[in-house]
């Protein structure tokens, strides 16, 4: 099994007609993703490279079935979109959209938890998911995940992400889903969202975790950790060596006084009985010596 | 974008937040010439981005020209915690019979924002959050329903401030709270919130930090870009548009993604090196973005090595090569480069990279290995 996507999923891509969109949009579904559906407004009728287009997100569901959204809209309309999917009555929203305004963000994400219940959103600002072999929705190379699992992955940062897929893959260690949450202020998807669903996986064995610095999603993990998940966790937090009040790219990368470090995040998770490891290759090799012992 | 104290009190302005009345001052004359118009007494304020300027002798009043020149010809210049005055704001020096502290941020734990008022403002606002946290009322809102009379009401009584200013302090919530929302700012604060004692009350100091990624639908936002407030190097990275943090270090580091830009920074550590630098080139970057980047490392007379780190996802193989092969085309490098490149397209790129490939330009297939090459490189290992 996976969790949140599968081979059933059926993906409709919002900006199958931009640059983004339809480079990646393409590269999931030739990875063997259901792509089923484009959505630009204005544009519908045609088609990318045989995925049909539509003008709303509505008519893309109504003739296509398709059961999650994969939003790849610049940032100035990217809120619209993901509210447009719910709307729609899409379950499951990714959103790779880097830059969307803060204001815009938080209001759509209680938006959705007022009046969506049902919708889960991924991101923004995030790589996707995938689940190997079956379904892929974002910008991960797909080649760089072995199928099989037993090791969930979540994490907060993009190429991280990557990292951990490819550190296992060399050491011929399978996923049953790689999820990327993303480094935004007001993500849809937190750390503990993904630890239930991985504890309720039957065939996810083993959980690798890549936080960083800033915010309290990682200690917030910390304590679910050692209240609700029995299987093994390894985690790796980034940014150990980040000066104390720079900010560091991302909007959610702030540090402010000893709250939200790497030290302080990596101690709380040591404390619920996590293999805290120092970088990304290390993640990797405790991952390998824990599933080889499964 | 953190804005400066007087730049905070001219967007609270547009606002319809009242401000003392006051200036802009570069020099000693000026300073005067806007003493004059704002009328005696003055304060004279320093415009750094840093706490504590008061106690490092950064504000101070004056009752006549003499006292103004005296005074910002000290203030100009100082140093304050690193930053270096410039620039003066002089305002007309209000009479206070309270102090208040007001304002609006985004509560990330709580994905709301949350609206904070305490009657106990001023310097030591911080320890009362610390000592006292129930001396700041607050509340949490829901930012698809918004913050309405009732709720600025509410605060304002939960927080205890004296009954004649609590009808001005609703008014500047509800039109702080416009400024927070449809001024697309991460954080506004007023510090102190003042309370006359002809019963006015208006804001004596102004925090305001803008989110960047509005940038796009607030072109007046161009008059705040200052940028004395950077070094060299991230002056030249800002206006090339990319992430970039000087740090103390020799090791150059471009990577894109914040996360793996820390990670490498993290690694070069663990083998024994230090970072000169964070640069994160982010996603999407292209062949332009990797030679600008390579243009601002190389700028940095500290560096002795260059690590470059790219994981594929958005970013694709072949441009980050390409950008490598114009940027050497373009800039002589001084520094010898490691470079690790994976992810998508990550063959395509290796494969053009083979033709500038040399004992200066190695490319390594993992991340630690690369990093220890980048130090060894680089001199070696520090102590």
């Amino acid at each position: 099994m996976s969790v949140f996507v599968d081979e059933n999923t059926k993906v409709v891509v919002q900006g199958l007609t931009g640059g983004q969109g339809r480079f990646h949009g393409l590269r999931n579904k030739a990875y063997g993703t259901k792509i089923v559906a484009g959505v630009t407004p204005g544009k519908g009728g045609q088609d990318v490279e045989g995925v049909p287009v539509f003008d709303t997100v509505a008519e893309a569901v109504a003739a296509t079935g398709a059961n999650a959204s994969f939003v790849s809209v610049p940032p100035k309309g990217a809120a619209a979109a993901i509210l447009e999917a719910a709307a729609a009555g899409i379950p499951f929203i990714v959103c790779i959209t880097e830059g969307i305004p803060a204001h815009d963000e938080a209001r759509a994400y209680n938006v959705l938890v007022d009046q969506y219940p049902g919708t889960r959103l991924l991101g923004p600002n995030c790589p996707g998911i995938i689940s190997p072999g079956k379904c892929n929705i974002g910008i991960t190379a797909g080649e760089i995940a072995l199928p099989g699992g037993p090791v969930g992955i979540v994490s907060r940062s993009g190429t991280l992400t990557y990292q951990a897929l490819y550190e296992l893959k060399q050491l011929g260690v399978g996923v049953t889903t790689c999820i990327g949450i993303g480094g935004d202020p007001v993500p849809g998807t937190n750390f503990v969202d993904c630890l239930a669903a991985f504890q309720a996986d039957p065939d996810t064995k083993a959980i690798s975790m890549f936080g960083e610095i800033g915010g309290s999603e990682e200690e917030k993990a910390a304590d679910f950790i050692a209240k609700e998940v029995d299987k093994p966790v390894v985690a790796y937090i980034a940014g150990v060596t980040a000066p104390p009040g720079k900010k560091m790219g991302h909007a959610g990368a702030i540090i402010s006084g000893s709250k939200g470090t790497a030290q302080a995040k990596m101690e709380a998770l040591a404390a619920a009985g996590v293999h805290v490891v120092n970088n990304p290759t290390e993640a990797g090799l405790k991952m390998a010596e824990i599933v080889k012992e499964l | 974008m953190d804005l400066f104290e007087y730049q905070g009190k001219q967007y609270f302005a547009r606002f319809g937040i009242p401000v003392s009345a006051g200036g802009v001052a570069d020099t000693v004359d000026e300073a005067v010439a806007e003493a004059h118009k704002a009328g005696y007494p003055v304060v004279i304020k320093a415009q750094v981005q840093v706490g504590g300027r008061g106690k490092a002798g950064g504000v101070k009043l004056a009752e006549n020209a003499d006292e103004v020149r005296f005074h910002a010809g000290n203030i100009l210049g100082l140093d304050i915690k690193g930053h270096v005055v410039r620039r003066l704001w002089v305002e007309h020096a209000s009479d206070i019979a309270k102090e208040y502290y007001a304002s609006f941020t985004l509560d990330r734990a709580a994905k709301k924002y949350l609206a904070m008022v305490s009657a106990r403002g001023g310097v030591e606002i911080e320890a009362v959050a610390d000592e006292d946290p129930d001396a700041i009322a607050r509340l949490h809102i829901n930012p698809a329903i918004g913050f309405d009379e009732a709720d600025a009401r509410q605060l304002v009584e939960e927080a205890g401030l004296d009954a004649e200013a609590r009808d001005g302090a609703v008014e500047i919530l509800r039109k702080l709270y416009r400024c927070y929302v449809e001024g697309d700012a991460d954080l506004v604060e007023i510090n102190p919130l003042i309370l006359t004692p002809e019963g006015k009350v208006h804001a004596l100091d102004a925090k305001v930090t803008l989110d960047d990624n509005a940038a796009f639908r607030h072109p007046e936002w161009d008059e705040f870009r200052d940028i004395d407030e950077f070094d060299e190097r991230e002056r030249l990275a800002r206006s090339k548009g990319l992430q970039y943090v000087g740090l103390d270090g020799f090791v150059g580091i471009i990577a894109n993604g914040a996360g793996l830009a820390m990670s490498t920074c993290d690694v070069v550590n663990q083998v024994g090196g230090r970072p000169a630098n964070f640069l994160d080139i982010g996603g999407g970057a292209n062949a332009e973005v990797m030679a600008n980047a390579l243009e601002v490392i190389n700028s940095d007379t500290n560096v002795r090595a260059i690590f470059i780190n790219i994981f594929g996802g958005i970013t694709r193989g072949e441009e980050v090569a390409n950008g490598i092969v114009t940027a050497l085309e373009r800039v002589e490098i001084g520094s010898p480069m490691v470079i690790r490149l994976d992810g998508t397209n990550a063959e395509e790129g290796r494969e053009i990279l083979k033709k500038v490939e040399s004992d200066r330009v190695i490319s390594s297939p993992t991340m630690l290995d690369a990093a220890r090459k980048a130090v060894e490189l680089a001199g070696g290992a520090t102590k």
